[in-house]
């Protein structure tokens, strides 16, 4: 399992587990879940609703804290990062965006104004996403939800995130936007190296954009395999019962 | 006036009570318990003054002064439910704007250190400090419910907890502070502020009054203010972990 060398390791999970309590009752989102994402490489995570695959991104970053096992990053676990530094290697990027009040600038400038550095050019940002630069100074509410990704894309890379952790950022977006968005993603990838973990809902996408694919079920990793072999042999039980049973464009909670 | 004459003016609350009966608004006991409770409450502290003027030790003063921090800090507490352990906080804020407000007039003698000035001074002063801080504490807790999801983006974008909460700990202040200044603007056109209608009552000159009553007014101003940030730079850390995660309930973390 651990062969690689930890240096070629973006993201490694060990034996992580995660439970969460809810009027009363505990229920575990992740169990016993290991394996590795290594540098460079596109990760795609899919799985039904409530299955984990949220929580498994919300764990790279320290949104939330593992309850049991390990979460290495970068060649440290998770609560041996400062917050913030590790916040900004891992980049996350929300299903649903939200906004601070104010503009688009205002909005892509975020995290450059956190850290007190300037950003030197916010319409590259925009335009790197492709989004035109006439949207600056407007709300970003007034966009569509296209637009939106996009600007929550934007915002997440002027962090220059080694890592990008996407939270099913497409499912809200028609096939050409999703199309639109994956390829400015890989693109990324293939000039910077950037590691990606890529929770999504599409399976199509899962397969067109993945290196790695995981199958998340009630919390269990119960595939994980390299995206051509994942989907080249024909689909075990618990595969199929995923894709046969699992509307597509569900929401996740 | 006379305990008789005193006796005469409850009349008030056997109109109000007739009023609740008639319209069925169900607040007879309320008004007769808070009836009972202030008559009782004020008794007592008019002899409680009058034995501390008449001895006139800074260490009765002082005694009175932590009474009321005491029990305005529990009033205001209760308006942070959800916020953790708050109680401590609210002491330390409307300790620190007493003793910053206070210390201010008496060290520039603006107002000597007598029981019959300080007292009732610094009544004003944590009492208004008291609803600032129960409006900060409310005001705080609803907006880190409601802009949870801001709070989440500012943290994964690498803001430390301070930079995430300081668009909320703003509006929180500005909201506790609001009604001071709103009430600020109208005094002595809407109402009379008691002291003043006291001070005249007693017979002493209105322009005279009216300046000590612009004092309080300017000690009230300074003191919301100072409450509510001294309580924002207490109160923030409290609404992370130790791991910079966003709680709401203590210890929990708070899941999308």
């Amino acid at each position: 399992m651990f062969s690689s060398h930890a240096a070629d390791i973006a993201v490694r999970f060990i034996h992580v587990s995660k439970i969460f309590s809810a009027a009363g009752s505990r229920v575990a989102a992740l169990c016993d879940v290991s394996g590795e994402v290594p540098r460079g490489s596109v990760l795609t995570v899919i799985g039904p609703s409530g299955s984990g695959k949220s929580t498994l991104l919300a764990l790279c970053n320290l949104l939330l804290t593992p309850d049991g096992g390990e979460v290495w990053v970068l060649g440290r676990e998770v609560r041996r990062w400062n917050p913030p530094d590790l916040r900004r290697a891992a980049g996350l990027v929300f299903q649903r965006p939200a906004f601070v009040p104010g503009t688009v600038l205002d909005n892509l400038l975020l995290a450059a104004r956190l850290h007190n550095r300037r950003a030197a050019d916010p319409e590259a940002y925009l335009s790197e996403v492709g989004l035109p630069a006439d949207v600056l100074l407007r709300d970003p509410r007034e966009l569509s939800g296209g637009q939106q990704q996009r600007l929550a894309l934007a915002r997440t890379l002027v962090n220059d995130p080694e890592i990008l952790l996407l939270d099913e950022i497409t499912a809200a977006l028609d096939p050409s936007a999703s199309r639109d968005i994956e390829s400015l993603i890989l693109a990324r990838r293939a000039e910077r190296g950037t590691t990606v973990l890529w929770v999504t809902h599409d399976w199509e996408q899962a397969r067109r954009v993945g290196d790695y694919t995981w199958l998340l079920v009630a919390g269990r990793l119960v595939k994980a395999a390299p995206t051509p072999q994942f989907f080249e042999n024909p689909p075990d039980e618990q595969v199929q019962r995923f894709w046969g049973g699992e509307p597509e464009g569900g929401k996740m909670s | 006036m006379s305990l008789l004459t005193l006796s005469f003016t409850l009349a008030f609350v056997a109109l109000a009570l007739i009023l609740s009966l008639w319209q069925r608004l169900g607040l007879e006991r309320d008004i007769a318990v808070a009836t009972i409770r202030v008559t009782v409450q004020l008794l007592i502290v008019g002899y409680i003054l009058k034995a501390v003027f008449t001895l006139a030790d800074p260490v009765f003063i002082l005694l009175m002064i932590a009474v009321m921090l005491a029990v305005a800090a529990h009033n205001a507490a209760k308006r942070g439910k959800g916020l953790p352990g708050p109680g401590w906080r609210v002491l330390a804020a409307l300790a620190l704007t007493e003793v910053v407000t206070q210390g201010f007039l008496l060290a520039l003698r603006i107002v000597p250190p007598t029981p019959q000035y300080v007292i009732p001074i610094s009544g004003m002063i944590i009492g208004n400090a008291m609803v600032a801080s129960g409006l900060f504490l409310n005001r705080l807790r609803a907006e880190a419910e409601t802009r949870r999801d801001e709070i989440l983006l500012l943290l994964s974008l690498g803001a430390t907890p301070k930079q995430a909460v300081l668009p909320l700990l703003k509006s929180a202040v500005r909201a506790s502070m609001i009604p001071t200044i709103d009430s600020t603007k109208t005094t002595g056109l809407v109402q009379l502020p008691g002291m003043m209608t006291g001070q005249i009552i007693a017979g002493a000159d209105p322009v005279q009054a009216v300046r000590y009553q612009l004092l309080i007014l300017f000690a009230i101003l300074a003191s919301a203010a100072l409450t509510s940030i001294a309580l924002g730079f207490l109160t923030y850390s409290g609404l992370f972990n130790a791991h910079q995660q966003l709680v709401l309930e203590s210890g929990r973390e708070t899941n999308r």
